[in-house]
């Protein structure tokens, strides 16, 4: 919890969280307005499913500044040494850093809720149709956290961070594209690993999947696996 | 106590030690001594659990670097060359931070407080955020993020660099006053440092332990009868008396910077311990004496000795342990 509480506090001495947090809502709110809400008329139902749909672009997108500088930029201004130098488990360590950057992402991602709320003016909205889909969004939160804090911790510098990271959730991203140029048996699974098409597009209509829910957490448990025990062989190298 | 048997440490191909071995006593102050990528950060890596060795072993109060690295962590406090600090906050809270994270409560940290700020005198920075204070006062905070959990062991890297001649008589007495409370490791390739400051000197090079003692046992081993004489008088008088006689091997005579107008400094090589009749030949010959010293400068050359080197041979290609 030290950990956290440190990395917490440099996200909003430093304004960088609250700088993410705001450009990326302003985005979403555009996005929102634009194309969910629209000009025409269409069910609420749709207009939460458009919501939820640009909503897990930008969480995407969120997750990468923020993680990007967890582990780089204490490697770049030299303070990892003090991280190293603590008996702190690297569990600890990676798990305090995780924690941080979830919650700002959990602060990012409850801040649209203003949204859906304005479709409750004209329209009805299911409240299972919101849990599932934000359930859906923390989920997405949570895997991208893990994925970035495993690139900032590989990396050397937060642009190194920013790109490595970018890489591993682009992959998860697009994997439904190239599952279609993929033969079977490899197809299966790397369509498996879809986060959008396989996995999302369920909790955006308002369906929780237990597979789903294992999948995001099973990725963000494997990145912060591999991140400790990086972390760990920094002493051998 | 702290023991070091057989410490080996490989990057790649090039070893960084090579089966180093020592023991240093409780409450020493001891220095590192070596060349730029001598193996000194290394080893000090490899003491505050930073770094594995490829082979070798090393304890701390009995605690096992290698099989029980957070215990050993618990008693190590480290300072690297440059300090690691959170610039963006306070100095208290920094230290509080740092005391916390390294396994004491916030009653200890807050009882520690006080001595700990008395010991680097911080008291007058103690609410300033890190990032507007001076070098000196950043190595300070550095050190005082190293003792806050009141470690057995405190080890500094390079303590002095980048510090004007100010900051380094204030920094020598930070590092005397650990000694009260620690076990104080240092490492410089700085001599006149090392000697006014530590007990006892280790001189590492390329990896190997190539000296062991006090400074005045390092600086013993170059003294050779070599002498700075300045004498006000005619130059060539006693260019004439050092040429003639006996007991001179050798001298040289010094720039005019050596001497203040009218004096002239001479470089000399005595035979043996003759300074007595040196001075009584000067004299007899109508010169006045006004300096005679032994050239402290030796102790570079007695550095060089020990490491085979020449000053501008240093170790070419060998890898920088601060990379590490």
């Amino acid at each position: 919890m030290l950990v956290a509480r440190r990395e917490l506090a440099a996200y909003f001495d430093s304004y960088w969280g609250w700088v993410v947090i705001a450009v990326i809502l302003l985005i979403d709110g555009m996005l929102f307005n634009a194309f969910a809400m629209g000009d025409t008329p269409r069910y609420s139902s749709e207009v939460i499913e458009q919501f939820f749909f640009f909503s897990f672009g930008c969480t995407v997108i969120a997750s990468l500044p923020v993680t990007m500088r967890l582990f780089a930029e204490e490697k770049q201004t030299g303070t990892m040494v003090l991280l190293d130098s603590a008996p702190l488990s690297r569990w600890q360590l990676v798990g305090g850093k995780y924690l941080s950057a979830l919650l700002v992402m959990a602060v990012l991602v409850l801040s649209t809720l203003f949204m859906p709320a304005l479709v409750f003016v004209n329209g009805k909205v299911s409240y299972g149709h919101l849990f599932a889909g934000y359930l859906g969004l923390m989920l997405v939160a949570a895997a991208t956290t893990g994925l970035g804090t495993l690139g900032s911790a590989v990396s050397r510098n937060q642009i190194v961070a920013f790109i490595v990271s970018a890489l591993l959730v682009v992959f998860f991203v697009l994997a439904w594209a190239m599952a279609k140029v993929t033969d079977p048996p490899l197809k299966d699974i790397i369509s498996y690993l879809s986060f959008f098409d396989r996995h999302f597009r369920g909790f955006m209509e308002g369906k929780v999947s237990t597979e789903s829910v294992v999948f995001y957490v099973s990725i963000a448990f494997a990145s912060l696996l591999l991140a400790s025990r990086y972390l760990a062989a920094r002493r051998w190298r | 106590m702290i023991e070091a048997t057989g410490l080996t440490r490989y990057y790649g191909d090039f070893a960084a030690l090579d089966d180093l071995s020592f023991t240093i006593e409780d409450r020493e102050i001891v220095g590192f001594l070596g060349l730029n990528g001598a193996g000194k950060s290394t080893a000090l890596k490899i003491l505050a659990g930073l770094l594995m060795p490829t082979a070798g072993t090393v304890r701390v109060s009995g605690v096992d670097a290698n099989s029980n690295p957070d215990a050993l962590r618990r008693k190590i406090g480290f300072l690297p060359e440059e300090p690691p600090l959170y610039r963006e906050m306070r100095v208290r809270e920094f230290l509080t931070w740092c005391g916390e994270v390294k396994g004491q409560s916030r009653a200890e940290v807050r009882r520690a407080m006080p001595g700990v700020l008395d010991i680097c005198d911080l008291e007058p920075m103690a609410d300033r955020v890190i990032g507007e204070l001076s070098h000196g006062y950043k190595k300070r905070v550095g050190i005082a993020q190293a003792i806050i959990h009141r470690p057995e062991v405190v080890i500094l890297d390079e303590p002095i660099s980048g510090l004007d001649p100010h900051q380094i008589v204030e920094m020598r007495k930070v590092v005397r006053s650990l000694k009260e409370h620690a076990t104080v490791l240092i490492s410089s390739h700085i001599l006149s440092e090392i000697e006014q400051t530590c007990d006892r000197v280790l001189v590492i090079h390329r990896g190997r332990l190539v000296f062991e003692g006090s400074g005045e046992d390092l600086a013993d081993r170059g003294r050779d009868h070599r002498l700075l004489v300045v004498v006000r008088g005619g130059a060539d008088d006693a260019r004439a008396v050092l040429s003639d006689a006996e007991i001179v091997e050798a001298h040289e005579v010094l720039g005019a910077e050596a001497a203040a107008p009218g004096d002239h400094a001479f470089r000399v090589t005595l035979t043996g311990d003759h300074r007595g009749a040196l001075v009584r030949a000067l004299v007899e010959a109508g010169l006045e004496l006004r300096i005679l010293d032994e050239a402290r400068s030796e102790l570079e050359r007695v550095f060089l000795q020990l490491t085979g080197e020449a000053a501008d041979q240093a170790p070419a290609g060998g890898r920088d342990d601060e990379a590490a």
